[in-house]
């Protein structure tokens, strides 16, 4: 029989921790079918939508539209609905350890419940971001490759597309952090999916029913709006701007995060 | 080897678990017996690092769990079987569990082959039986090669099969050394596996030693005596200082005496013995002895004198 490998306790430095943990985290993400799942999901909505779009979007079109409209943004409409998928990606990657009991496994593996969490979020930011980046640029292509109108074209040379597509892919992986934060932070699968799809659905619907100059003054702020704005290529009068909206939202997905990284330190497990 | 001083957790207003001190040494299987609700699984918590005591420390091989940077290389343990991701395979469940302490991919292979799930290791966990989740969580435990061991419950939902391999294991486990370390609420299945016990009861220490001890430690041995002359036997034997009860069947249960001293008191009035035996108390009634101010949850027929 394979003996385990035997390194003295104290002899294990940080950094290898950091590794094991990093490794064993791939491993758990990678072996559960929801991930693939998910990430399908997410490059077929991107992907699919940048599609339909470009094919039946321009005979629905005005004159005035034409002129105005930001293609570029269009051409990442599937993000509505990819967020979605990343963002509950994000929620499982910890509450699903919560609900099986699985979490108490992990945490008497490492009892540096931090390096876990801190694992977690690198592990999914990473596979997010690589997968979404490119499942937006193969929107944009998709996009560009299908529309017949050719004056509607863009090219990735002009001022905001090559940032205004990849910044689908940072606001994806901000999503998928935002859901692993409150999965961390509410334990429970349910709830944090509901509180999710809740801070980025919400807040507009709320807004309405205030009178038009706040609306208009707190609209920039919510974070769909904010999170959104690095995906378009031509701001509103108002707006935050591409990288200060952006901004926000990690702002927003950080405090969910820095929430679980503190709860998770002080909770039973 | 395990030690616990003054342990307590609190949650809320409730106490779980009240001034535990007890030590688990290496090299024996050593039962935690008490019933539902006692406290065992919080302090199988407390001791690894998962729930923080509210007062009391306890330390494994003279560390502080949390302390340590590779756990699984000192402690190994089950507490929930079904604590799994339904849709991972066992290897892979395995897997993440070894690449997070540093252990070689081949361990996985041993452990799989050693608790007998080889065959199934790529199946999803989520169609396991209980058995074959308790088999995994042993694995599992078993990955660091670790010199303590802790079970909780361990042979719940296992076939007959399979609670006689769990302890055939742990008797193994211990003679190689280990400290050995499980958790059950019936004193049945403790009488077979452990060499020591620990009982709580209400989160407090009850009694703790080897089987014998504990069982020595309980009220004495009653002789039981029928007699056609019974009657005469009890008012002898109570003017000696013994306690005679007279049973519904006629039949004497005598504690404070010896069974030779019945029978030579018998002998010397001329009188006939139909039967003289020594009730001996077993380990379940001790248990039952012992925990009966301390079950949160009985039924009433239950209070009455246990049937032996």
């Amino acid at each position: 029989m394979t003996a385990p490998v035997r390194v003295p306790d104290q002899h294990v430095g940080s950094l290898r921790r950091l590794g094991d943990v990093l490794s064993s985290e791939t491993c758990k993400l990678r072996s559960v079918r929801f991930t693939a799942w998910a990430l399908l999901a997410a490059i077929a909505s991107n992907v699919g939508l940048a599609a339909l779009l470009a094919v039946f979007l321009p005979g629905a079109l005005s004159p005035h539209d034409k002129a105005t409209i930001d293609t570029t943004r269009v051409s990442l409409g599937g993000l509505h609905l990819s967020q979605v998928a990343c963002g509950l990606l994000g929620v499982l990657a910890i509450s699903s350890e919560y609900t099986s009991g699985l979490i108490r496994t992990t945490f008497s593996a490492v009892p540096d419940r931090c390096l876990v969490l801190a694992a977690k979020t690198l592990v999914l930011a990473a596979a997010v971001a690589i997968v979404t980046t490119a499942s937006c640029l193969a929107a944009y292509f998709s996009f560009e490759l299908l529309l017949t109108e050719h004056h509607l074209r863009t090219s990735l040379a002009d001022p905001g597309v090559l940032r205004a597509v990849l910044g689908g892919g940072f606001y994806l992986t901000a999503v998928a952090l935002l859901g692993l934060g409150l999965g961390a932070a509410l334990r429970s699968s349910a709830g944090a999916t509901a509180t999710l799809l809740g801070l980025l659905l919400i807040p507009p619907l709320l807004l309405e029913l205030l009178p038009n100059s706040w609306k208009t003054a707190a609209t920039p702020y919510t974070p769909l709006q904010a999170g959104s704005a690095i995906v378009s290529t031509r701001q509103d009068p108002g707006s935050l701007g591409p990288w200060g909206g952006f901004g926000l939202f990690c702002a927003y997905a950080l405090l969910a995060l820095a929430a679980g990284f503190i709860l998770i330190r002080r909770r039973d497990a | 080897m395990i030690e616990a001083t003054g342990l307590n957790k609190r949650y809320g207003s409730t106490v779980a678990v009240d001034g535990l001190t007890f030590s688990v040494p290496p090299g024996q299987v050593t039962g935690f017996l008490g019933p539902n609700g006692a406290g065992k699984s919080t302090t199988m918590r407390l001791i690894l690092g998962l729930d923080a005591p509210t007062a009391g420390i306890v330390t494994v091989a003279g560390r502080l769990y949390r302390s340590l940077r590779r756990p699984l290389l000192t402690v190994g343990a089950l507490l929930d079987a079904r604590a799994v991701h339904g849709g991972r395979s066992a290897r892979d469940h395995l897997l993440a569990i070894a690449l997070s302490n540093g252990i070689a991919r081949g361990r996985v292979r041993d452990v799989l082959e050693l608790v007998g799930l080889q065959r199934v290791a790529g199946t999803r966990a989520g169609g396991f039986s209980l058995g074959m989740l308790q088999r995994l969580g042993i694995a599992a435990a078993l990955l660091g090669d670790p010199p303590v061991l802790m079970f909780d419950e361990p042979v719940n939902g296992l076939d007959p099969d399979g609670v006689l391999w769990i302890r055939t294991l742990l008797k193994a486990l211990a003679a190689e050394g280990r400290t050995v370390f499980l958790s059950s609420h019936l004193m049945s299945e403790m009488s077979q596996t452990a060499d020591r016990l620990i009982i709580i009861g209400r989160g407090s220490l009850i009694a703790q030693g080897t089987l014998a001890e504990v069982l020595s430690s309980g009220s004495p041995a009653t002789v039981r005596v029928r007699s056609p002359d019974a009657v005469q036997l009890g008012v002898l034997l109570d003017r000696r200082g013994a306690a005679v009860h007279t049973q519904p069947d006629g039949s004497l249960q005598i504690t404070g005496t010896s069974a030779e001293h019945v029978g030579e008191i018998a002998r010397a009035h001329g009188l006939a013995l139909q039967e003289l035996s020594i009730q001996q108390t077993s380990l379940e009634d001790r248990y039952m002895e012992l925990t009966r101010d301390a079950v949160d949850y009985r039924s009433d027929e239950h209070r009455t004198e246990p049937v032996s």
